[in-house]
């Protein structure tokens, strides 16, 4: 187990080293330094002198790889890949390009992002699978049927529509909750209410249609006929012999996405102006503040293979066959 | 003499209409593909879907047929200069609509402009009154008086049209029906009646009409109103929304096409060669897939951006920008999304490899270009068909939230995802605007449910795990 576990981080390693080699090239390979500068001082402003102050500002102005001014180490430290792209390893994400400390605003970011991806995950899921079983239980008859093409109606629908459409019914035509904010303590719960409904609703429909599916699956297992057999009731053998059995894929797939709760939901927060990191991220991309996207492609890959490795230990404790080795 | 214009995106859907007839053709003189096929459409649903999926197709291929128009006013030696702005056949038949602009915005169906005016009277009294929208309902003398029979006449003769034209349809479906399976025509017609067990062609016909009479309803209406209203700057919401569908199907098409060579090569490598091989493919898509799309996507828009706004001189038209455009997003979605397909080919081929026939195979000395060829592609295909098929509704949803995330489409780009976009803020306007929204959102969702419903029926007819049960 403990090996097991030493090896899979182990093999994060040249994932993260890809991750870092990838972004790297994209943002200073591809586009140099000074094109960055040219769109970000806009056309009118552009002076030789005006692009070397925005990258000494911001150190954009050294070698990318190896620095043959410096002395000793300094030849591979003082370059642009080690300032910017090694420190990442370190998890020191450095400012931001209009000068902000982006490991403090994500540290301060991450909990808005938790208080809403946390209900909309937990209520989802409690409804996703009474759902699933609902159907289930009635397989083959119309509340079946009628609930499958529910769940295809609710998953055709845009997410955007979702959040636009819920903030226009409840909270401007019904005014029970405030349309968007955010606020500090338990002010806050006003304010997640409307994004949470949204957040589950959007999710239904794809949720309760794949849990059905897990659900089905078990249901034609010869074991399930087996329990049939010996006489026990529906409702016994949906829950005792199928849920806990379909509940595998379910939390495996589950906790895949937990690390990656902290990243916030992108549109959620933009749309009700949460302060989270799913915000923060939004607007890095509309101000074209390449330090934070690139931050954010670092810790989003870091969070995935957490998830990754996750996963192989949820198998091993949902279910007793399943041994890492 | 018009000029036309090739666009990339263009020359890739109609070599996408090229690969797929070609593809059909094959397929309909072979009994094992036309027998999975044939089970998708004997589905009520699947079929209706398959009709509307069709018309979508239609107006989007229209609209990728472009050119450009000649000045009026020629520079001299006869050299001929064309207009900056790029037109498609869809531009030419949708005729007037176009260029119909109003003032800002009016309401679906109106005669009035949405915002008060205004206006100076002859003697001198300045009011704020609702002014008459310069195109819509202009024909009309007194718009409270004539409004209603103007709509009722216009309604009529559209169902009129329509009943004629379906009627012909289906006349000719029935005789047709009749000729091929040499049986009397009472025989098809009671053998049609709700309750029975009615062949698909029954619901085809009925789809058909019901677009039919849609289309009728457009035509009359379109020609004197704004249908779907006008947006901020007076453009037809109508307009704007028919041509917002051929993005969502290059967004839906191009994009798992783009990458489809490279996923089916990497993964039928990885699962048949094993080794250092498989290690360093799984090692690719693992990397990619740890990236959070969103975020891939944007830095590579971004960097696009960065590119076009260095580079303007490459670029003749805003049209042929956006295109580029689309083509990037198309290609960096596709990035993000071979992965999954890769690895269930890989899966697949891992789990052929063993196979008796191929074993065999080996020991006949076939080589390994011709064991994947002839034995492992044909045998994985199934697999790319369900996934292409299950992916496009997802892709055209995509298509809306990167364009709110500001890396999708060009902002100049008729779309959906830009249409909602805009709509937001006009959904918190007072009073509030709600057509384009509406607009958008019932062409999209009529193209991703019929997309869903189909793609559902492409997987039950095609996936061999789901026959065994």
């Amino acid at each position: 187990m403990f090996a097991y576990l030493v090896r899979r981080l182990a093999y994060a390693v040249p994932i993260l080293i890809g991750v870092n080699l990838l972004t790297f090239y994209l943002f200073f390979v591809v586009n140099s330094p000074d094109d960055m500068a040219r769109l970000h001082l806009g056309v009118k402003r552009v002076t030789p002198e005006a692009i070397e102050k925005w990258k000494t500002e911001r150190g954009y102005d050294k070698p990318l790889l190896y620095n043959a001014d410096a002395d000793a180490a300094g030849r591979l430290t003082d370059t642009i890949f080690f300032e910017k792209s090694l420190r990442l390893f370190a998890f020191d994400f450095g400012r931001s390009d209009d000068d902000r400390d982006i490991g403090r605003d994500i540290r301060q970011r991450m909990w808005p992002s938790l208080a809403i991806a946390i209900p909309v995950l937990l209520v989802g899921l409690l409804i996703e699978i009474t759902f699933a079983l609902l159907m289930a239980f009635f397989r083959g008859t119309y509340v079946d049927v009628s609930g499958v093409v529910l769940c295809v109606i609710l998953m055709s629908v845009s997410a955007m529509f979702y959040i636009i459409g819920g903030q226009f019914l409840l909270g401007k035509l019904l005014r029970l909750m405030p349309i968007s904010g955010y606020d500090t303590g338990l002010n806050a719960i006003k304010f997640l209410v409307l994004p949470v409904i949204i957040g589950v609703a959007s999710g239904i429909g794809t949720g309760s249609r794949l849990y059905r599916s897990f659900f089905l699956e078990e249901a034609g297992k010869d074991f399930v006929r087996t329990a049939r057999a010996k006489g026990l009731k529906e409702a016994h053998v949906l829950f005792r012999h199928v849920l806990r059995n379909a509940l595998v894929p379910i939390v495996t797939g589950v906790v895949a996405v937990l690390p990656l709760l902290f990243m916030g939901s992108l549109l959620l927060e933009s749309f009700f102006a949460i302060p989270g990191l799913g915000s923060y991220t939004i607007d890095a991309i509309n101000r074209q503040d390449f330090a934070i996207v690139r931050a954010m492609v670092f810790l989003g890959s870091v969070l995935y293979i957490i998830g990754l490795i996750l996963v192989d230990l949820a198998y091993t404790v949902v279910d007793p066959r399943v041994r890492l080795s | 003499m018009i000029r036309p214009v090739v666009l990339w995106t263009d020359a890739l859907l109609y070599l996408l209409v090229v690969v797929v007839l070609v593809i059909f053709f094959y397929a309909r003189r072979q009994p094992h593909l036309r027998a999975p096929w044939r089970q998708v459409l004997s589905r009520r649903l699947a079929s209706a879907s398959a009709v509307i999926l069709l018309a979508y197709v239609l107006i989007g291929l229209l609209d990728s047929l472009h050119y450009r128009l000649p000045l009026k006013d020629n520079g001299e030696g006869g050299e001929v200069h064309y207009a900056v702005e790029v037109l498609s056949v869809l531009d030419y038949l949708l005729g007037p609509i176009r260029t119909r602009t109003e003032k800002t915005y009016s309401a679906p169906m109106a005669t009035h402009l949405y915002t008060k005016e205004a206006v100076q009277h002859a003697d001198g009294v300045q009011t704020r009154v609702y002014p008459r929208l310069e195109y819509g309902g202009r024909q009309l003398r007194d718009p409270e008086r004539d409004f209603r029979p103007d709509v009722l006449r216009r309604a009529a003769t559209a169902l009129l049209e329509t009943a004629l034209v379906s009627s012909l349809l289906l006349a000719w479906m029935v005789r047709r029906q009749a000729n091929r399976s040499q049986r009397p025509l009472r025989v098809i017609l009671r053998e049609s009646l709700p309750g029975r067990r009615a062949p698909p062609w029954m619901v085809i016909w009925i789809t058909v009409s019901v677009l039919l009479l849609l289309f009728f309803l457009a035509v009359n209406f379109a020609a004197a109103y704004h249908v779907f209203g006008t947006d901020k700057v007076g453009q037809d919401v109508f307009y704007q929304s028919l041509k917002s569908i051929r993005t969502g199907l290059v967004i839906g098409t191009l994009t798992t096409l783009v990458m489809l060579p490279f996923a089916i090569l990497m993964g039928i490598m990885a699962g048949y060669a094993r080794g250092w091989i498989d290690d360093v493919i799984q090692y690719l898509y693992t990397t990619l897939n740890s990236i959070p799309h969103v975020l891939l996507i944007a830095a590579a828009i971004l960097m696009l951006q960065v590119y076009i706004a260095n580079h303007p001189e490459q670029f003749e038209t805003t049209v042929e920008r956006a295109d580029i455009r689309l083509l990037f997003l198309c290609i960096i979605l596709g990035i993000t999304s071979w992965t999954g397909l890769c690895r269930l080919l890989r899966g697949e081929a891992l789990k052929l490899r063993e196979s008796e026939y191929i074993q065999a195979a080996v020991s006949y000395g076939a080589s390994h270009a011709r064991i994947i060829a002839q034995h492992i592609l044909p045998n994985v295909m199934h697999v790319v068909l369900i996934t292409v098929v299950l992916d496009f509704s997802g892709l055209v949803l995509a298509e809306a939230v990167l364009s709110y995330v500001g890396v999708g489409v060009d902002p100049t780009m008729n779309s959906w995802g830009n249409m909602i976009n805009s709509a937001r803020l006009e959904m918190a306007r007072e009073p509030v605007v709600w057509w384009s929204l509406l607009s958008a959102f019932l062409l999209m969702f009529a193209l991703v449910l019929a997309a869903n419903l189909f793609s559902d029926a492409v997987r039950d007819a095609f996936d061999p795990r789901l026959h065994e049960r």
